[in-house]
């Protein structure tokens, strides 16, 4: 019951340290925006055809540019923000004290989320308001269950990847190699009718990032007829998920590395 | 109550093996409840290990730790919420406020220390609502402080609390450290600076390569020292008297001599200079100090030993 109100009020101080960094804030909450308005200017908001069914650009870039949220907030912001802490002995000093390792983890991962969602709730009304996205009706629980077993997937690989990264001068590039070609190559910021090849498309088959944009693709298709849960793609992200948490229980670290 | 006389930290046989290296190589530690402890030595003689251990964050390889009556390995959560810890490098959100830090890590605690007085101890009652980035290097490490009292720990462990300050702001912290001792709180104090193990330690362990090399009040280590130092300048050739010349050494153009017994070793040296015309310029005799020990002690120049 303590630890459990301890690790309540750790995601009330991460809010707080965020909110007192209005530039960095600003920006969290601008760059999924920057990122749709900007694919739908080059790609234009004309019609792709997305499996047998065809939609509007934006329809199609709202459930991505939510997967890239739930990349962006989930693993690398996870990532990155682990790789600092420990690197300034933030997260041994908090080893020091009588706060279960779980109630600090916590905090860290539920506040993500709440970044996250409010992420998507945004990129969500801005396309319903300005490109006339239909949002899911039917299809909601599907879309959020996906956000959530991506969400776990997501900050358990950015834990992960933070046990391998030696330092926080090499975070920023080990994240970014790690994410952004994903990104490229799982229907995210490329459309899926440019003609990707078929092998590339093999390829990031294997990788988590194309599993949750495919899923999210179905829960916003305003063509799904079905509830729009999508089992294979959501195992397979679950999968990594639990990947990711093992080597983070087994690798991760608290201490500089030295 | 305190109870003088109860050991706060007991080891017995303390071990540490990195690969190859015994980082510490079995040592007996004994600290008692309301001392200021200073554990001394050379980079690599294994004080930071050895703290380690007691505080939980490292495993021991062998022998048998006590701290507060818990195996610090076992009794994680029990033990931290009586032990403060103040660690050399470590960070702080930099964007919340001194009195919301403070107010976090008491909130970790069952019965913190009230914020007022945390910020009192500490001489931070005017940066209160100070945000952390914005604390020079002395107010943030006031601030590590305040955080490792935050639980109003019986027992403190202080990893070098004052490397980079000015002279003034030393003298503060010695202040704050003597302000918790008469609050009964037992401090684990580890430090580079002689001078500060002899301001404020009730006693002393010299640890070096691994191992406990003494343990005493800061004041009987330096008594116990039996030679008094003489030294002069004269040139490397000087014929002294053969009472004296084997216990000589020569350096820089001064010699310098060990003497146990310097009333009489002064009284040869006068007779001598006197009958033979020597000037014994810029003679001193000088009661050991407590680096004299240390250096004798740890085998000199301590510091070129690699850091383990």
């Amino acid at each position: 019951m303590r630890a459990l109100r301890l690790a309540l009020r750790q995601v009330k101080y991460e809010e707080r340290a965020f909110r007192r960094n209005p530039a960095a804030a600003f920006f969290t909450f601008a760059f999924p925006l920057i990122f749709l308005v900007i694919l739908t200017v080059i790609f234009g908001n004309s019609d792709i055809e997305a499996g047998e069914r065809v939609i509007s650009g934006a329809t199609f870039y709202v459930p991505a540019i939510t997967a890239l949220t739930v990349v962006n907030t989930c693993y690398t912001s996870v990532a990155m923000s682990w790789v600092y802490d420990r690197d300034a002995g933030v997260l041994k000093r908090i080893r020091g004290a009588p706060l279960p390792a779980w109630a600090f983890l916590f905090g860290r991962i539920a506040y993500a989320i709440i970044v996250m969602l409010a992420l998507t709730v945004i990129v969500a009304a801005f396309g319903r308001l300005f490109y006339g996205v239909s949002l899911p009706g039917a299809t909601a629980p599907a879309v959020v269950v996906t956000l959530a077993v991506g969400a776990f997937a997501f900050c358990a690989l950015g834990l992960a990847v933070a046990a391998a990264i030696p330092n926080a001068d090499a975070a920023p590039a080990i994240v970014n190699a790690t994410a952004l070609p994903l990104l490229f190559i799982s229907d995210i910021f490329i459309p899926p009718d440019v003609g990707t090849p078929v092998w590339v498309e093999r390829v990031s088959a294997i990788f988590p990032v194309r599993h949750l944009s495919e899923a999210l693709q179905t829960g916003f298709n305003p063509f799904e007829a079905g509830a729009g849960f999508e089992p294979v793609h959501l195992g397979a992200l679950a999968a990594w998920g639990v990947a990711g948490l093992l080597l983070a229980l087994r690798f991760g670290s608290w201490e500089p590395r030295r | 109550m305190p109870r003088v006389g109860e050991a706060v930290i007991e080891t017995r046989g303390l071990r540490k093996r990195y690969g190859d290296v015994e980082a510490v190589r079995g040592i007996d530690l004994r600290v008692e409840r309301g001392e200021v402890f200073a554990l001394l030595g050379p980079n690599g003689a294994g004080k930071t290990t050895t703290v380690e251990i007691l505080e939980g964050h490292r495993t021991r390889s062998g022998g048998e730790a006590r701290v507060l009556g818990f195996d610090p390995e076992r009794n994680a959560v029990a033990l931290r919420e009586r032990t403060g810890i103040v660690l050399q490098h470590t960070g702080l959100e930099p964007y919340l406020t001194v009195a919301e830090t403070i107010d976090l890590f008491r909130g970790y605690y069952p019965r913190p220390l009230p914020l007022d007085e945390a910020l009192a101890v500490t001489g931070l009652e005017a940066e209160r609502d100070r945000r952390v980035r914005r604390l020079s290097g002395g107010q943030q490490r006031r601030l590590d402080v305040a955080v490792g009292l935050a639980g109003d720990p019986e027992l403190l462990f202080l990893d070098e609390p004052t490397t980079g300050f000015d002279p003034s702001a030393r003298r503060g912290a010695w202040a704050m450290i003597r302000g918790l001792r008469a609050l009964g709180k037992t401090v684990l104090l580890t430090t580079h600076y002689l001078d500060e193990a002899q301001a404020l330690a009730d006693r002393v362990a010299i640890m070096a390569r691994g191992e406990i090399v003494t343990v005493d009040a800061p004041a009987r280590l330096v008594a116990a020292e039996d030679a008094s130092l003489i030294r002069f300048r004269a040139p490397e050739d000087a014929a002294l008297p053969a009472a004296l010349a084997p216990r000589a050494t020569h350096a820089d153009g001064y010699v310098e001599l060990r003497s146990p017994d310097p009333v009489r070793d002064l009284n040869a040296l006068t007779g001598w200079a006197l009958a033979g015309g020597a000037a014994l310029a810029e003679l001193t005799v000088s009661r050991p100090s407590l680096e004299d020990v240390y250096l004798r002690l740890t085998g000199g120049d301590g510091g070129a030993e690699g850091e383990a």
